[in-house]
């Protein structure tokens, strides 16, 4: 039955997926930058929208929900398809909300009036059924890949607003955004990026060797001198895994040293995120640690004797932030919570 | 009655007349004197013919001088920039300072004479010690007065002056020591520095058997220089051992003294060593120390009485500076242990291992964590010595240290050195350190013995600093290793500094063999010592 095969075919497409987001996790396969994540994750979701079975929004919504849980709990760290997964359910909602005709602003305001008066009924169930429901979820989400697309770009045109010349710029580990923004701004200006290596792994270096390809004065440090350093560095501009809902971020490790550091000397810290970044978690506690590490820098017999940490994520705190440049635009750290309180709704934050 | 100095630049004859009558005056006051004058002497001749070739530096070692021999700060003639014209006013002053004897008494004119011995021999040596062409680059005010000092910059932070290179060059070549050469693209804030490659040291260029190198001192520059002996109390050690085995080798020649020989042999070893890996501020006042100890070796002493009173002098500084002041340090520091503590160490530091084995004897409970970074990953030793003893150690990178530090109670770092305004000068990462301690609000306890303190004074981690090989940040990781071509990518630089200063507002506590004193005490441990001396 072309039903039934339709739908093995979704289920091993999810598992395929599935893992292949664990082996990422785990580093045996290929390291998978969070555009792509984000932007698989999507075509996923559209494909599900597209072939599932479903008789209503309340049925779809349902279904993405189970499917995201599966999806988040194979990598609780790769935050971007806990993201998307929202991002989709807030578009069934608007589409849901528009088929039916009421206004949008209605539904997204909670005032307090609005509380009080509706006695708790604003709860829709969603179980209207629109024949032009599926087509138009399935635009609204071709939209949501075109913009995915288009991220990178976006902030790499902003580039030249935020460097001038003969600038000195600090960097940590390998960002693919902050590798486009400073290379867009090479086009036309002259300044000088310090990168620190990020160790144990050491991607720095892979940023320094790409960025130096394209002519830009680039020089590599270990961890240890970043506060040796940062009294001739004029901006850092940095990457990040995450941003969550308070305007903190979290980061590859080292970063927070670096804010520090950074906030010790006033020199600003920008952060380019991508808003497909922005997760309403709050817990910076969620912290994930690689062991294996270890086993090149300490011989056996001291190893067993000793308890050796590697965590993969730092926690910075909103305070030790300047800016946030997204596809957006540029914003301040105080304001993320209601950029995030356009992206998802309220009730998708617990999937 | 200023005659021109005659064509082979001897003295004119009222300078000899003020010197005789100096020397008439200061034989009255014992033959240590008389050596002195006779030093100067020879050193002024010298001078003067110097004149002739190089003009720049003789005479501001002139205007150097005649600064130590006329005490009095209302001269301003001496302190007018040396000029080509400048022994018209050394005469002028000599003259005038001739003039003015007679009228000062006896009891002046000796405290006026030993101030200038005490001045010129500080600038004497200072001039013999880390291989610089000109005079004193590490003055020290007269305990009565506070002269204003001209320092010299030290060679190995004026990487970037043709001029200062030359004059380096050509003393190397005077003293026969090989001259090292820099490698590789240096980062363009530290064009000042050296930069050298561990796979050519110095001891390449060096004939075998080394005529004018004693070969124990080839041993430890070719040590120093691969990083065999590293760390700031081991490499002293080491030098002031090989001192005593160069001091037993070495037999004064006929027609020299004892005391000024062996000074002026020094003087090519302590270039080479230099060159080999740039003195450490622990090194270079056991220099100091051994110096003056040579000089002041009476004319009179027999030679092996001498060499043995020297080696006497040695082994005393060992044991004073380094071995029993661990020991008091140690007292003072485990009464900052306390039992249930989490201690942070960052590197490898004699000191602090010693102090938390100690600790750990003294039946204290504690657990350790070691902070380590790349590229020396000198954690890793200061771990093995740790888990030898029985201590439980947990083991980070520094990048993980905002992961770690919520744990910890208490910070303790060694130092290489601690300069005069309070800044702390120790591995690089120290500082790095000591923020996040403070962000974090975890007292930090620096623990340094005082030979190690330093006259220098310095803000940044930039204008004097060290820069190790760039080829070790080069890793593999997953079979690549993306730097391996660094020097074909033109815009692309390593950076491998060895230290870096922290700032004193960062420190809460000095621990010291002379007690517990805040960083900002320094200079007066300084000064007390300066006096002691």
């Amino acid at each position: 039955m072309p039903g039934a095969d339709k739908e093995t075919e979704l289920s091993e497409r999810i598992e395929a997926f599935l893992s292949e987001l664990k082996r990422c996790g785990s580093g045996a396969g290929s390291l998978r930058g969070s555009a792509e994540t984000a932007r698989e994750t999507t075509s996923l979701l559209r494909r599900i929208t597209a072939q599932a079975r479903w008789s209503n929004a309340g049925d779809l919504m349902e279904i993405i929900r189970k499917e995201g849980r599966r999806m988040t709990a194979g990598q609780p760290s790769e935050t971007t398809v806990g993201n998307m997964v929202r991002r989709v359910l807030k578009i069934i909602r608007e589409e849901y909300a528009r088929s039916r005709g009421s206004t949008e602003e209605a539904d997204q305001q909670e005032s307090l009036h609005k509380l009080l008066t509706s006695g708790g009924s604003s709860e829709d169930n969603f179980r209207q059924h629109f024949t032009h429901l599926k087509a138009n979820v399935i635009e609204a989400i071709n939209e949501l890949l075109t913009e995915l697309e288009g991220t990178t770009d976006n902030i790499s045109m902003q580039a030249l607003e935020h460097i001038h010349s003969n600038e000195v710029i600090m960097t940590i580990g390998r960002s693919r955004t902050v590798e486009a923004f400073l290379k867009d701004a090479a086009r036309k200006r002259k300044f000088h990026v310090i990168v620190a290596e990020c160790a144990p792994f050491c991607q720095g270096h892979e940023m320094a060797t790409s960025l130096s390809k394209e002519d830009i004065e680039t020089t590599v440090i270990p961890d240890a001198a970043i506060f040796a350093v940062m009294s001739r560095v004029n901006k850092v501009i940095i990457g990040t895994q995450t941003v969550l809902a308070n305007g903190g971020l979290r980061a590859v490790n080292g970063t927070h040293t670096l804010a520090l550091a950074a906030k010790h000397h006033s020199t600003p810290l920008i952060v380019c995120a991508p808003m497909f970044k922005l997760s309403p978690q709050w817990d910076s506690a969620l912290q994930e640690l690689v062991l294996r590490s270890f086993c090149f820098l300490l011989p056996g017999e001291i190893l067993s004797k000793v308890n050796a940490h590697c965590p993969v994520f730092d926690y910075v705190p909103p305070e030790l932030i300047t800016l946030f440049i997204s596809n957006i635009g540029g914003n301040a750290p105080s304001y993320i919570y209601r950029l995030m309180s356009e992206l998802y709704h309220p009730e998708d934050h617990e999937l | 009655n200023i005659t021109d100095s005659d064509p082979d630049g001897r003295l004119t004859v009222t300078d000899k007349d003020v010197k005789l009558q100096e020397i008439a005056l200061a034989k009255n006051e014992g033959k240590e004197l008389t050596k002195e004058e006779k030093q100067r002497l020879r050193k002024e001749k010298k001078q003067h013919k110097k004149n002739k070739k190089d003009d720049k530096g003789p005479p501001e070692k002139e205007k150097e001088k005649e600064k130590a021999s006329v005490p009095a700060p209302s001269k301003p003639a001496t302190q007018s920039p040396a000029h080509k014209a400048a022994p018209a006013p050394v005469h002028a002053s000599e003259s005038a300072a001739a003039a003015e004897k007679p009228a000062k008494s006896k009891a002046e004119l000796r405290a006026e004479r030993r101030a200038r011995q005490d001045s010129e021999r500080t600038s004497k040596h200072g001039k013999k010690e880390g291989g610089q062409q000109s005079a004193s680059s590490k003055p020290k005010a007269t305990p009565n007065e506070l002269q204003p000092v001209v320092k010299r910059l030290p060679e190995h932070v004026q990487v970037d002056d043709p001029a200062a290179l030359k004059k380096l060059a050509k003393k190397l070549e005077r003293q026969q020591v090989p001259l090292r050469s820099d490698y590789g693209y240096k980062v363009s804030l530290f064009s000042h520095l050296h930069q050298y490659s561990r796979k050519s040291p110095p001891t390449l260029q060096i004939s075998i058997p080394a005529t004018v190198i004693h070969p124990s001192i080839v041993r430890l520059g070719l040590q120093y220089s691969q990083g065999i002996i590293a760390g700031s109390n081991a490499r002293s050690v080491a030098l002031l051992h090989t001192f005593k085995q160069v001091i037993q080798d070495y037999s004064t020649p006929p027609n020299e003294e004892l005391s000024r020989d062996l000074v002026n042999k020094l003087s090519p070893y302590i270039s080479f060593l230099s060159q080999c890996r740039p003195l450490s501020a622990s090194m270079g006042n056991a220099i100091k120390y051994i110096k003056k100890e040579i000089s002041n070796i009476p004319s009179q002493c027999k030679e092996e009485e001498a060499k043995g009173k020297l080696q006497a002098c040695i082994d005393s500084y060992i044991n004073e500076k380094i071995i029993l002041a661990s020991e008091a340090i140690s007292k003072y520091a485990i009464e900052k242990i306390s039992d249930g503590d989490v201690i942070l160490v960052y590197g490898c530091s004699s000191l602090v291992n010693h102090i938390l084995c100690k600790a750990f004897e003294k039946q204290r409970k504690f657990r350790v964590i070691v902070v380590d970074s790349r590229p020396r990953l000198e954690g890793r030793e200061a771990l093995r010595r740790l888990v030898k003893k029985g201590i439980r150690c947990t083991y980070v990178l520094i990048s993980a240290l905002s992961y770690i530090l919520p744990e910890v109670s208490k910070v303790f770092l060694g130092a290489h050195a601690l300069l005069a305004n309070g800044y702390v000068m120790s591995r690089v990462g120290t500082s790095q350190i000591a923020l996040v301690a403070k962000a974090y609000n975890v007292p930090v306890l620096v623990c340094c013995e005082t030979y190690k303190f330093c006259e220098r004074v310095q803000t940044d981690s930039f204008v004097s600093n060290e820069l190790d090989d760039p080829d070790d940040l080069i890793v593999t990781r997953n079979g690549k290793s993306h730097l391996e071509n660094w020097q074909t990518v033109k815009s692309l630089g390593l950076l491998n500094l060895v230290y870096d200063v922290t700032p004193p507002d960062f420190v809460d506590l000095v621990i010291t063999d002379l007690g517990m004193i805040p960083c900002t005490s320094v200079p007066v441990v300084l000064r007390v010592k300066n006096v002691d001396q």
